[in-house]
């Protein structure tokens, strides 16, 4: 029994990584404007579509260089378009234009790359691993491929967690986050600190992509996995990157471990259909956790006094 | 940082060299004294609407070097609108800003702070969610002269610098004394000390001009003459030139060197603390005569 429960968590725990990354670009523009953004998931779905088209005619390397480029270019159309002219606005304004530049993207990325399925060849070995085979019968079963995705995805969560939690970014980050004006008035140059994060976001949903578009193809449902950082997010604090990586691990984790634990449990005992327990188990979590920690396990909790 | 503009002699009068004009009235600041560096920020003429409302009309006036300078007026008079207009939040579509002898042409607020101008806000404006001393180190973003990179590994000249500026910044936390609240979120801290970070976070600034709007608003009377004593020493210790926006009009006659008086957006006086009193238009807009 604990064999495959543990091969589940590790599976679990690499699924977990690569929500983690998701997660993260949520994180840094919410802690650089106070804004959810929305168009996340299309900027996900808009960069793997990059990639794989790109790919298909020309190493991947090159292919990668090209979609950063791409990716920060739309940084700057995004701060340049629409963020230079809300600033001092509503979060729930700056939430909007994100609604709008969601959809526009998704649309705009499928106008301009085609709507079909398309693959990602990254090239990972495919062969799977067996670990620990003296302890447990056969062996626990590891899927190489998801586990370098995981190593990269780890890499590039603890790069960005040191790169904004040591430098002084990190303060500017969380000052224009808290009062705009009051940031602009000490000389935090608001419109660069915006251009940086939604590039640096552009980048984590470019590998992002990459790594769910290895896994699933690049279609359209890619941008609905920016529905599941949502109660990654819930769970580790908005504002938290740490929060980002911990959310994400025990949500790729718990519903994985979900369905294979409590999945027969509950058709056995009230006879039901059963099945689909990963679906929902993440926002149920979310939920409870609304209920008893609404700003997450490692968010600010900020008591104003009126 | 002085932008060419020499100090003014002291061997000079009062108002700078005399030339062919000869006329350096005490209200019109001269070409020639803006350029001489008596006058630090001279605004000609400047007007603001907001679609259909003017919020300010064609006002001039001058703020020198060194002098602690009110802006006075009833509610909707346009104090707040004007600073903002010196601070770069509003662009007023009329008019003429000569900042350290230099006209200015329409800047953002960061450019206004690198150009030396730092500020206070009537709501206080202060970043909730870290603590005092954070906030204040924030004041310090364009001292750091270091990148990002030395800041990340943190040895060596980023280590040097970080001390330095920290060194600063309890320096403030000194003056204004508030070490007691240095590691407390500002969120927390009662108004008159979140007051005082602020003033903390915009001293931090080393600014030329050192613009605060309402300082005393919501105080008591201690906190007011508190409040008040650091005003005057940071125009005496520091040099710092200040304009400040206030209600309180005993504060504004005890601090002012001079008083320019707004109403509806127009200028209706400009003087001494004593001129401005005596001034039938100034009594009129504040007792409401003209209702």
């Amino acid at each position: 029994m604990l064999g495959p429960v543990l091969e589940t968590l590790i599976g679990g725990l690499m699924t977990g990584v690569l929500y983690s990354l998701v997660a993260l670009g949520f994180v840094l523009i919410f802690k650089a404007s106070g804004v959810f953004n929305f168009a996340q998931g299309a900027m996900v779905l808009f960069a793997a579509l990059s990639f794989a088209r790109l790919s298909e005619f020309m190493p991947l390397v090159i292919a990668f260089a090209f979609s950063v480029l791409i990716m920060i270019a739309l940084a700057y159309a995004i701060e340049f378009l629409v963020l230079r002219h809300l600033v001092n606005q509503e979060g729930i304004i700056l939430f909007m234009a994100t609604l709008g530049i969601a959809y526009f993207l998704e649309g705009f990325g499928q106008a301009v790359w085609g709507s079909d399925i398309y693959k990602i060849a990254l090239g990972l070995p495919t062969d799977p691993i067996f670990i620990l085979e003296s302890v447990f019968p056969g062996g626990l079963l590891i899927d190489p491929a998801e586990l370098i995705a995981a190593i990269i995805c780890a890499v590039m969560v603890l790069v960005l967690a040191v790169f904004f939690q040591v430098t002084r970014v990190g303060r500017a980050l969380r000052a224009v986050a808290d009062d705009h004006q009051a940031a602009q008035s000490v000389g935090i140059p608001l419109n660069q600190i915006w251009l940086m994060v939604w590039a640096v976001s552009g980048l984590v949903a470019l590998v992002a992509g990459m790594m769910w578009g290895a896994k699933l193809g690049v279609q359209f449902s890619l941008s609905l996995i920016a529905l599941k950082a949502l109660p990654v997010l819930i769970l580790g604090g908005f504002t938290s990157i740490p929060g980002a990586i911990v959310g994400g691990l025990i949500i790729g984790a718990g519903e994985k471990l979900a369905e294979v634990l409590l999945g027969p449990v509950l058709i056995r005992t009230f006879d039901l259909a059963g099945g689909g327990i990963e679906n929902w188990f993440a926002y149920v979590l979310a939920l409870v956790f609304l209920l008893f920690r609404p700003q997450g396990l490692f968010g600010e909790r900020i008591i104003e006094r009126v | 940082m002085d932008s060419g503009a020499h100090s003014p002699g002291s061997s000079e009068g009062p108002f700078g060299r005399n030339d062919s004009t000869g006329n350096y009235g005490m209200r019109a600041p001269s070409e020639q004294d803006i350029v001489a560096g008596n006058v630090l920020l001279a605004v000609e003429n400047v007007s603001l609407a907001f679609g259909g409302v003017k919020a300010v009309a064609g006002v001039s006036f001058d703020i020198r070097k060194g002098e602690i300078r009110a802006i006075i007026g009833p509610n909707g008079a346009g104090k707040t609108s004007m600073l903002n207009v010196i601070n770069g939040f509003y662009h007023p579509q009329q008019g003429r800003i000569t900042f350290k002898g230099k006209p200015r042409a329409a800047m953002r607020p960061y450019e206004a702070a690198l150009g030396g101008i730092a500020r206070t806000f009537q709501n206080v404006a202060l970043f909730k969610g870290m603590t005092a001393l954070d906030n204040i180190m924030a004041g310090r973003t364009l001292k750091m002269r270091r990148g990002f990179f030395w800041q990340l590994l943190r040895f060596g000249p980023a280590l040097a610098e970080e001390i330095e500026q920290r060194r600063r910044v309890e320096e403030i936390i000194d003056f204004l004394k508030i070490q007691h609240i240095r590691k407390v979120q500002v969120g927390k801290l009662p108004y008159g000390l979140q007051k005082r970070v602020e003033l903390g976070r915009a001293l931090a600034m080393e600014p030329d001009l050192l613009l605060l709007d309402e300082p005393m608003a919501g105080m008591n009377l201690e906190e007011k003459e508190d409040m008040s004593r650091f005003i005057l020493d940071v125009n005496a210790h520091y040099g710092t030139t200040i304009a400040l926006i206030e209600h309180d009009m005993g504060v504004v006659m005890d601090l002012s060197d001079r008083v320019l008086v707004l109403d509806h957006g127009v200028k209706i006086a400009d003087g001494t603390p004593a001129e401005v009193q005596a001034d039938q238009a100034v009594i009129d807009a504040y007792l409401g005569v003209s209702h």
